[in-house]
């Protein structure tokens, strides 16, 4: 192979234009809309559209798990199922065996996903770019059977699942179980979000673009790539962990069969449909994942996939920035003008 | 050690089937440094394509050959709309690209022909145990298929100008392109042919999975663990890999881990490989200058 194919051909993912800064008042303004825009279902929608909704904004948050390995770190995972699947039975196993409130669980979850997510950033160390890939593809399809295995059926139920309950709303607020579950879905995908947002603007979160964009020069300008890439993993398991957490009680049940490969390759549609290494693309690309297959299904049972697949591409091909990266282009064309 | 000698044989015959899709996996590695996620979907629609021909009366060998023309015919297709207009782009789109494939290939399988199990016919179709019950008529029959594909392949490679011309348009693509090869042609006949070896690989191994669309998927793990068992840039080696990964998988099956953890299997071996061996048994070490 040629050698010469751009800037860095060790490089995962094609360069990336750099966020603009917004004045604060500006970005104030922003999270104000943002936060009247999540409200308002609330009391717009009735229940039905609302539990979509929630689920959106689980997948999103799932997404945004991604996001930070892949899209920030530049390591091709095709396999967060798996964590989004372990989150979910670590929250089912507690509440169903040992009654456990559902936001105690939360902590737990994150701590066993970030714990596996780190220990499968070991081996990635050592596999780049298609390697990663095919090992976190494999891993995405052999999760069902291992759910379904007889010697842990004791705790994860076996093919028949586990059966689990809404957490109650507080008494006092007038809100109906699916109203709570959204809100509680906001809140905790709101903190994650924020933390996410705040993680990439830091040092830590510049070095993780360094060694996605070159790994030789950010190693020698002193950045230890091994405990990054491995870290990046962790924290990328752990939110994608508590994705699944929230969609096991909003589910209400959890099973085998439904973490097939096919939740991860959702996960990786809608990193790239929402936009690669954006942390509001991570949010179009949850509503995407929701709601585009709802339309379809009414075409066919297969053409949701058909049209995942079609979409994909076409959006490799044409807007690979995705819908943030589609957004970005459009502000930049407004405030050139004015 | 009856019940040994037989697990070792049915190994030998599906390690056939993880060979043929390895090789096929090899062969556009080979050429674009690229795993063609999508490979086991390609091999269940064209065994779904025979299927229908069968169904439509022709003669099993008729529909045989005409799978494998028609599969060529779309492995071709595909990689000139598809891959070639990406083909020095970032992995993320590439691995975007064969994901997508993978989507579209199932799930218009799924929707042109339908999700429920359907029996496809054996060409060795025979009551009489051979060799005293140790192996089937299909096992055998599908094992020599296996062997003649893979012969027909290492000798076009190996004594025909074609063959050679794409050996050199995957080694060096430049300096074949000087010499007069078109490096582009190549690479789409190679995905003619990889499309065309899964085609055969489907057609031999459906009359023991079963087809339904996603009969390939778990195949395509153990062909991924072949692959890199024997180095994936090692046509031979991957053959090897295949080979082993059949009878390992058989009998980790029957003695170790019983029949559930099967894929768990699969994924062992990948890991094991990669991490200790990451070149595989055959393959070569890549270094590179920074």
């Amino acid at each position: 192979m040629s050698a010469s194919k751009g800037l860095n051909p060790e490089a995962a993912i094609g360069p990336i234009a750099a966020p603009v800064a917004t004045p604060a008042w500006q970005r104030g303004l922003y999270l104000l809309i943002g936060l009247c825009l999540a409200i308002a279902p609330l009391f717009l929608l009735e229940s039905f559209h609302l539990f979509q909704l929630t689920m959106a904004v689980i997948m999103a948050l799932a997404v945004l798990g991604l996001n930070i390995v892949c899209g920030y770190n530049g390591q091709i995972s095709l396999g967060h199922g798996a964590f989004f699947a372990v989150g979910a039975y670590a929250t089912a196993i507690l509440m169903s065996h040992f009654d456990w409130s559902f936001w105690a669980t939360l902590p737990v979850s994150a701590v066993v996903c970030g714990i596996i997510g780190y220990g499968i950033g070991f081996p990635a160390l050592r596999l780049a770019g298609h390697y990663l890939a095919l090992t976190t593809f494999s891993l995405a399809v052999a999760v069902p059977q291992i759910l379904k295995h007889k010697s842990i059926e004791d705790w994860t139920g076996g093919v028949q699942g586990l059966f689990l309950v809404k957490p109650d709303p507080p008494a006092g607020l007038p809100l109906s179980p699916d109203q709570w579950m959204y809100v509680v879905t906001l809140i905790v995908a709101g903190v994650c979000f924020l933390l996410a947002w705040n993680l990439i603007r830091s040092r830590i979160g510049r070095a993780l673009i360094a060694t996605r964009d070159n790994p030789t020069a950010a190693e020698a300008m002193g950045m230890n790539i091994a405990s990054l890439k491995t870290r990046a993993f962790a924290v990328s398991a752990m939110i994608t962990g508590i994705a699944g957490s929230l969609s096991a009680v909003a589910i209400e049940f959890v099973a085998p069969d439904s973490f097939s490969i096919f939740v991860s390759i959702t996960l990786f549609v809608g990193m790239v449909v929402g936009g690669v290494a954006s942390i509001l693309g991570s949010l179009f690309g949850g509503l995407f994942v929701l709601f585009v297959p709802n339309i379809a299904e009414a075409i066919s049972k297969a053409a949701p996939g058909v049209i995942y697949g079609v979409i994909l591409i076409l959006f490799l091909f044409l807007l690979p920035g995705g819908f943030a990266g589609l957004i970005r282009s459009i502000g930049h064309r407004l405030r050139s003008r004015s | 050690m009856d019940g040994l000698a037989h697990q070792i044989v049915a190994g030998i015959a599906t390690g056939g089937i993880y060979a043929s899709v390895a090789l096929a996996i090899v062969m556009i590695y080979q050429a674009t440094h690229h795993v063609n996620f999508a490979q086991g979907e390609m091999a269940t629609l064209s065994t779904f394509i025979a299927w229908s021909m069968i169904q439509a009366g022709m003669p099993y060998w008729v529909a045989f050959f005409g799978t494998i023309v028609v599969s060529f015919a779309i492995g071709v297709v595909v990689e000139r709309i598809l891959i070639r207009p990406v083909a020095n782009a970032p992995v993320l789109t590439m691995v975007g690209v064969f994901i997508g494939l993978l989507l579209i290939i199932g799930n218009a399988t799924g929707w042109i022909f339908g999700y429920t199990t359907k029996v496809f016919p054996s060409p060795f179709a025979s009551d009489r145990p051979l060799f005293g019950g140790l192996v089937s008529a299909h096992e055998l029959g599908s094992t020599l298929v296996t062997l003649a594909v893979l012969t027909l392949v290492w000798a076009f490679f190996r004594f025909t100008r074609l063959g050679l011309a794409m050996r050199a348009a995957a080694y060096n693509p430049r300096s074949a392109r000087l010499v007069g090869i078109r490096v582009g042609w190549m690479l789409a006949l190679g995905w003619g042919m990889a499309a065309a070896i899964g085609a055969v690989a489907g057609m031999m191994v459906a009359p023991v999975v079963f087809l339904d669309p996603t009969m390939m998927l778990g195949i395509l793990l153990y062909a991924f663990a072949g692959a890199l068992m024997g180095g994936i840039d090692n046509p031979a080696g991957a053959v090897l890999g295949g080979f082993s990964v059949g009878v390992l998988e058989n009998l980790a099956g029957a003695y170790v881990v019983g029949t559930e953890l099967k894929l768990t299997v699969a994924l062992a071996i990948i890991i094991g490989v990669l991490v200790v061996r990451p070149s595989g048994l055959f393959g070569r070490v890549v270094l590179s200058r920074v």
